[in-house]
């Protein structure tokens, strides 16, 4: 064995096309080269910019919670292009495989479902729902930041190394083909030799670790750094969620901890956890994957659920409907989601009767689910309604996701799930929940709160147009599924029979096609807005007549959040200050405050855990030692540094606050059906 | 904040000893404690596996009762015990003297028993590896009672990694604030360990040679 482990010439991409010149190998190599050029191109600009300092010491050492939840958001958007890329590449597969074999490998094909499945959950849902709650939370509780701001830096070095390794992946070596679910014993060392399912490994218990962090994080801080007078009953809706997603994640992550860890066991050192023979049980496996799994999707679904409850809310000029019905619905889902995991195994031979129960439970989700729809809906009856790019997702997502739940209702059902099992028909019972409910959600977040992230709208039209590619996108990729999957059609197949099937896969291709030319104009919709900042911009920080705390700030808001700490008497207080006419009134005194200072530790940390899992995947003994090493150093000398805060003289605070609202308060108004020009500036005219 | 007879969280509070740090508290120990509870999810999963697989996954190896000897075990978990009560006095030194020589002797000792009993651990291992041939690649069973054990076992040395350190930064920071709560939660996290221990014992020794 050389220095470097398993570890090849032969095992980069490039050499296995200048082996076998197929298309095959081509697809996978185009794949490899995007990963390097992207990368390069990345660094060129850093260093061509002179942006490496500003990058350092304004962005991966921040512990600001403002800042870490970009960071996320934006690793969430990187994964996604690449995840809709796959799930295309996929889709074209099958549509060229009717009778054929197509221009993929069948173990290529499963190496796509994997990635994207794995991707999509882990390096995008995951993300995209962790950058978002930490951006806006602690704003909407009047707080300064998060309890432990540096646990949240580690948190998100945690998550980019797990998506750093899955980029790696791309050009050393190849991916698990065990899909995101990774079952032995197909995943175990007898079936899966190399380093595939090793990737996969690390790649996720990474990501389960920095979620287990940001669920505690999370949880402490809305416990703990609530503003006075904000009741738990006064939060609003988003922080509800956000603290039930949190408590999920505490909760979930440590049994999916726990298989990943078990199944390297088994690979790497010949336990027999789940191995075929010797005592082992694959359904210990399934039962503990599932026992995170099922909680997961509920944590993934649950901030989108209080995304939508903001904008149903704002946009249509109204306090939430059943404001307590949908926290009660919220901790019902949460508890709930404990007691069904056992609906992802319906035919791996358990007795009817417990298939039985847990085919009702499954059912009972589907009531507290049912009264936010209705909560919903009755938010927007009488409401004055403005159909900003948030609230046409969130109409959409209204009606799609009840057929959705109602598919889920249908394989709840055992004996129906004996028949869809691993079908079509499960993959679009899942994407019409995870695409409507929670990406949409994601992007109906992003468009709502990107104003107050960094000062400027974003481009009105082209985000109407990107919504419409979405929606109909999303419709021509995924309603076909069901039928495909009633007519026998099942899932992670390279190629489906000649016959019926054609039309139909055509038009999911289709969809997914726009799907990703929605992603495109969005990204585009990103560059123009920057381009065109002045014009959009809001600098008051309230461009669609906010209600809750976050909007009491200005765009951006300053690292301190508030100058002084708010004290509220009610729901939607910043609706109420505006209504009384004192929404901008000066504080009388101004205080020194204390922040978190910058920090090298995250970085280091996620450096040492992505060497600590590079070294694990190819058996690099010396470079995990080093990396474990490492990380233990840098905890423990950073505990033995003194110097954690930075305090901003009170002096400086109220400069920065005064400059604002003196502004701000003369500013004239901008009326609500004037929100999507350039007469908003971030005043809202406020009405009653 | 007025009321000092408050209790800031579950366990030995600072209160009129130390009223600054005793506000500090508050939010870093509830945080510890919910970390402890997600280590609890974990050990409660290894220990459902461990439900499972020490019935089902014997697959013709040795069974519990033929590898276990209680008599180790007892001793392993009366010393475990015992540094928890010396943890308690080096706690109560914490609060009530701001007398460092107390609170490091009892972390000493704490450490001197933890050492013992990671010794005594180890060494019931190699003998029912080297007695029965139990190591973990046999059966199922011995997998998930080396990985329920081993757990444990890397919790306590991680733990007495943490006694080391906070004994360099007593000498050389004294009793600041930060090395004071620093303390108070090596304390929870090590009496957690020793509660995890007696369901280890319980569990899965007692029953063990009962069966
Ligand atoms: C954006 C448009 C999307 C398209 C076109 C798409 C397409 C696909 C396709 C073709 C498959 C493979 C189905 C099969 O096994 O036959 C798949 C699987 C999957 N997708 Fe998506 N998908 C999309 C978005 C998402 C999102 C947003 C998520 C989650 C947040 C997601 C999660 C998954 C998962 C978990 C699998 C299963 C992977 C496995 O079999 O292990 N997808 N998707
Ligand atoms: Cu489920």
């Amino acid at each position: 064995m050389t220095p470097f482990g398993l570890l090849d010439w032969s095992d980069l991409v490039f050499a296995g096309f200048l082996r076998d010149p197929s298309v095959n190998e081509a697809v996978a190599s185009a794949a490899g080269a995007f990963a390097v050029l992207g990368a390069v191109a990345a660094l060129v600009v850093l260093t061509v910019k002179g942006w490496w300092r500003p990058l350092w010491s304004g962005w991966l050492t921040s512990l600001d919670h403002k800042r870490i939840g970009i960071m996320y958001v934006v690793l969430g958007l990187v994964m996604f292009a690449r995840a809709i890329a796959e799930a295309s590449v996929m889709r074209a597969q099958q549509m060229a495989a009717l009778g054929e074999p197509g221009f993929l490998s069948a173990e290529h094909f499963g190496q796509l479902f994997t990635t994207h499945g794995t991707i999509m959950i882990f390096f995008v849902a995951m993300p995209l729902l962790t950058g978002i709650i930490n951006f806006v939370m602690p704003l909407q509780i009047g707080a300064r930041d998060v309890t432990f701001p540096l646990v949240n830096a580690v948190s998100l070095a945690l998550t980019a190394a797990g998506a750093a390794l899955l980029m790696v992946s791309l050009v050393v070596g190849r991916f698990s083909t065990g899909g995101w679910s990774g079952y032995p014993p197909f995943t175990g060392a007898a079936f899966s030799p190399g380093e595939g399912v090793d990737y996969w490994i690390w790649a996720v218990t990474l990501s389960s670790l920095g979620s287990t962090l940001t669920g505690m994080n999370f949880a402490v801080t809305i416990y703990k750094e609530r503003c006075p007078g904000m009741h738990l009953f006064r939060m609003p809706l988003f922080t509800w969620t956000a603290l039930c997603t949190s408590i999920l994640m505490i909760f979930a992550m440590a049994p999916l901890t726990v298989a990943t860890l078990m199944l390297a066991l088994d690979r790497y050192a010949g336990f027999h956890f789940f191995t075929a023979g010797s005592g082992g049980d694959m359904m210990n496996y399934a039962n503990l994957f599932w026992l995170f799994g099922h909680p997961e999707v509920y944590i993934l679904i649950l901030p989108a659920f209080g995304v939508w409850s903001e904008v149903f809310s704002t946009f249509s000029g109204k306090t939430l409907y059943g404001y307590t019905s949908l926290v009660i619905a919220t901790m019902c889902i949460a508890v709930l989601s404990f007691t069904v995991w056992l609906h992802h195994f319906f035919t791996m031979g358990q007795a009817a009767s417990i298939n039985a129960v847990f085919g009702v439970a499954t059912m009972l989700i589907g009531v507290p689910t049912g009264v936010k729809v209705y909560d919903w809906l009755l938010t927007m009856v009488r409401g004055r309604i403005r159909f900003r790019v948030p609230l046409i997702l969130g109409c959409y997502f209204l009606a799609t996701f009840v057929i959705g739940g109602l598919t889920g209702v249908l394989l709840a059902n055992p004996t129906v799930d004996y028949g869809t099992h691993n079908s079509l028909f499960l993959v679009a019972h899942f994407h019409n929940m995870l695409i409507p409910g929670l990406l949409f959600g994601m992007f109906a977040a992003i468009h709502f709160w990107f104003p107050k992230a960094f000062g400027f709208r974003l481009h009105e039209g082209l985000g109407v147009l990107s919504a419409f590619l979405w929606m109909g996108g999303f419709l021509c990729a995924f309603m076909p599924l069901y039928a495909l999957g009633l007519m026998g059609g099942m899932r992670r197949m390279a190629q489906l029979p000649e016959g019926p099937f054609g039309p139909l896969l055509a038009v999911a291709l289709l969809g997914a096609l726009m799907i990703a030319a929605g992603f495109a104009v969005f990204v585009l919709q990103l560059w123009w807005s920057v381009r065109h900042r002045d014009r959009l911009a809001v600098p008051h920080g309230d461009p669609w007549d906010g209600r809750t705390l976050e909007w009491a700030l200005p765009a951006p808001p300053p690292e301190w959040n508030f100058a002084v700490l708010p004290e509220v008497d009610r729901r939607d207080p910043f609706d109420a200050a505006k209504l009384a006419g004192i929404a901008y009134a000066l504080p009388d005194r101004y205080e020194d405050i204390e922040m978190p200072a910058n920090s090298a530790v995250a970085p280091a940390l996620g450096a040492a855990a992505f060497a600590v899992a590079f070294g694990l995947v190819w058996h690099i003994w010396w470079l995990v030692a080093f990396g474990l090493a490492a990380a233990l150093a840098a905890i423990v000398a950073r505990s033995f540094v003194t110097e954690t805060t930075r305090t901003i003289p009170a002096a400086h605070v109220r400069q920065v606050t005064e400059g604002w609202r003196s502004i701000a308060r003369v500013a004239t108004p901008c009326p609500r059906r004037a929100e999507a020009t350039g007469a908003n500036r971030g005043r809202a005219r406020p009405q009653q | 904040m007025s009321d000092v007879t408050a209790t800031r969280h579950p366990g030995l509070n600072l209160n009129h000893t130390d009223r600054e740090t005793h506000d500090r508290a508050e939010s870093v120990m509830f945080g510890f404690w919910v970390f402890m509870m997600s280590d609890l999810v974990l050990f409660a999963v290894l220990f459902a596996t461990y439900a499972a697989q020490s019935v089902h996954g014997i697959a013709g190896g040795p069974a519990p009762a033929e590898i276990f000897e209680l008599k180790s075990t007892l001793w392993q978990t009366l010393v475990l015990l015992t540094s928890s009560f010396t943890m308690g006095l080096a706690a109560l030194a914490l609060k009530y003297r701001d007398d460092r020589r107390r609170l490091v002797l009892w972390l000493l000792v704490t450490a001197a028993l933890g050492g013992t009993f990671l010794y005594l651990e180890g060494a019931d291992w190699l003998r029912m590896a080297r007695d029965h041939g139990a190591v973990p690649q046999v059966s199922g069973f011995l997998s998930i009672f080396y990985a329920l054990t081993g757990t444990h076992f890397l919790h306590v040395s991680a733990a007495m990694v943490w006694i080391g350190v906070m004994l360099v930064q007593i000498g050389r920071f004294g009793l600041k604030p930060e090395v004071k709560l620093r303390v108070m939660r090596l304390a929870i996290l090590w009496h957690l360990l020793d509660v995890v221990w007696i369901g280890i014992f319980t569990f899965v020794f007692l029953f063990g040679v009962v069966q």
